[in-house]
């Protein structure tokens, strides 16, 4: 089932024509890799889809509704979880407050408390700390789990890996597999040996239109086509 | 060693003690206790006041980036509101101290209300156009100041309209030599109850905690669901209510008010604001209580440069941390 479609989406920040034609459907379950150059449209592409630039009216359907117009709050309360390239975790507020906010209610839910402490046991152990003292991996989880705090049906990480020591990145790979089980992820990565071994579906994208869509495992293989596409040498 | 200096006078309060070391100083320069008491009191008053003239400047500009220079019109409205109340319950102010809190409280909120009402029109109408504009609200803005004090000018006409007090907040304690004037100490205690109500708001409710997000990073509240525009309104109201309890203060103070009184303040307004840090309540209140704490020793040491202390102040502030004293994280 397909869970979110774009369809020809363009965007347009100020009067740059970024996105020109952007189409491809992430189904339901599972990790969908959206890979790309630097300045290729990774970045725009996920921000119109949560509403953080506006997208050409019609082309953005998620379970079967256009959210093309909606407010950036609509579009998250539909069930869209963002982790955005910078992180955006608010440094004046602690660990617990970063999530507490995030939450529905304002009230945890222990199983999925639980659940965070296991994917990300740093978290438990800085807890009251404010969060502009975390490493930049300690922040990337605390992204993560914020975005996981309450159930969602997609949620768009942006470079997760951008910066962080190999040991980091593995258990963030880690977490994408557990959290993957429940939850459709669409993952902007330019660390393509992580991105590998995570996806099922794929796209890329450059100059702000999508020049592939295929599944991991056959892009994975033809070395040829990624070396056109993102400039990898075999 | 200057490490070591710096370290030991963070862990004591680093910023928060510069009120005391200012103080310190006054009291070798003044040389008389007893002066020293009043010129304290008197400058820690007018900084609770001053505090609440510019706390919701502070957040608003904090939250939403707008720089709103109509704030003062709030301040003004605030003041006229106030005195316009007491004078028509002129005659319970003499009738004894139940009937004279009475008329003080309905005062206050009378102009708590106007702040509330001219805040949700201000914002939906004025600056929800300009949204991300800095030059548009500046002009805008400042437009608006000037119809508010024409307004101001054309009901309560333009001779200096004279604030009546309640009979038991006139005076001052004597204590030996010291003399405290009872007002001051009152606008202290309200402003003291006001940043602890702020405190509490901001740092242990689900509202305060979207606030300091939004401060922050406003796309991520969004983005996790929040509608920050109607966050906004709100800290918006509260600001101008604020404003204009400060400004009803303010009239009590005075005793003797004009149009011009809001324009007057609006200069010491955005100096505490901008060496507090913008965003930041602490920061508001440590840089209204050096304002008030430097205008009124200045005013009694070196009376000549009492108006140009405050600018001199800020100077010296900014080159020294760029962002203000407190500014919230960004
Ligand atoms: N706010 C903006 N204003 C103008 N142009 C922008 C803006 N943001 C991005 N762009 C332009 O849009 C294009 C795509 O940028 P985007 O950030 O989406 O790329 P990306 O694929 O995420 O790159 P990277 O891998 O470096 O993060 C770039 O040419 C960039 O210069
Ligand atoms: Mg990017």
């Amino acid at each position: 089932m397909t869970l979110l479609s774009l369809q020809n989406m363009k965007t347009q920040i100020g009067q740059y024509h970024v996105l020109h034609d952007i189409s491809f459907e992430v189904p339901q379950g599972g990790v969908f890799v959206l890979l790309g150059r630097n300045g290729a449209g990774k970045t725009t592409t996920l921000r119109s889809i949560m509403g953080l630039w506006q997208p050409q009216p019609g082309s953005v359907t998620f379970k079967g509704k256009d959210i093309s117009t909606l407010a950036t709050a609509d579009i998250a309360r539909l069930g869209i979880a963002y982790v955005p390239e910078n992180m955006g975790i608010f440094g004046g507020l602690t660990v617990e407050e970063n999530l507490v906010l995030a939450t529905a209610k304002g009230r945890f839910d222990q199983t999925r408390l639980r659940r965070i402490y296991t994917l990300f046991p740093a978290l438990e152990q800085f807890w009251t700390k404010q969060a502009w003292s975390l490493s930049g991996g300690q922040k990337q989880m605390l992204a993560v789990a914020r975005a996981i705090i309450e159930p969602r049906d997609l949620i768009l990480i942006d470079e997760p890996t951008k910066g962080l020591a190999p040991s980091i990145v593995a258990a963030m790979g880690e977490a994408f597999r557990e959290i993957a089980q429940d939850t459709t992820i669409l993952l902007v990565e330019q660390n393509f040996n992580f991105a590998r071994s995570l996806g099922r579906d794929m796209a890329v994208i450059d100059d702000g239109r999508v020049v592939h869509r295929g599944t991991m495992a056959d892009f994975a293989a033809d070395t040829d086509l990624q070396g056109q596409l993102l400039g990898l040498s075999a | 060693m200057m490490n070591r200096v710096s370290e030991t006078l963070g862990r004591l309060g680093g910023v928060n003690l510069l009120p005391l070391a200012l103080a310190a100083v006054a009291f070798v320069l003044i040389g008389a206790p007893s002066s020293w008491v009043t010129l304290t009191v008197a400058g820690l008053s007018m900084g609770m006041m001053v505090f609440l003239m510019a706390s919701g400047l502070s957040l608003v500009f904090g939250l939403m980036d707008v720089l709103n220079f109509g704030h003062s019109a709030f301040v003004s409205f605030g003041a006229f509101v106030a005195a316009t109340v007491l004078a028509a319950l002129s005659t319970w102010l003499d009738g004894g101290w139940m009937l004279a809190s009475a008329a003080l409280a309905l005062a206050l909120l009378a102009a708590i209300a106007f702040g509330l009402a001219a805040g949700l029109f201000f914002e939906t109408v004025i600056i929800r156009p300009v949204y991300r504009d800095h030059l548009r609200q500046i002009l805008i803005t400042m437009g608006a100041l000037i119809v508010s004090e024409q307004i101001i000018l054309a009901v309560w006409g333009g001779t200096p309209v004279s604030v009546p007090r309640p009979s038991f907040l006139e005076g001052a304690w004597i204590i030996g030599d010291v003399s405290m004037e009872i007002y001051r100490l009152f606008a202290m205690g309200l402003g003291a109850v006001v940043f602890v109500g702020l405190m509490v708001l901001l740092n242990r409710t689900r509202i305060g905690l979207l606030i300091r997000a939004g401060v922050e990073n406003r796309e991520m509240v969004e983005a996790l669901g929040f509608k920050i525009n109607r966050l906004f309104i709100g800290v918006f109201m509260l600001g101008s209510a604020l404003a204009a309890l400060g400004g009803a203060m303010w009239a009590g103070y005075e005793t003797l008010i004009t149009p011009a009184l809001g324009g007057e303040m609006m200069i010491v307004v955005f100096i505490v604001v901008i060496i507090g840090g913008l965003g930041s309540i602490e920061g508001t209140l440590l840089g209204a209580i050096i304002v008030g704490l430097t205008a009124n020793y200045i005013g009694y040491l070196a009376p000549k440069l009492a108006l140009a202390s405050n600018m001199i102040l800020m100077m010296a502030i900014l080159m020294w941390r760029p962002s203000g004293l407190r500014p919230a994280v960004k």
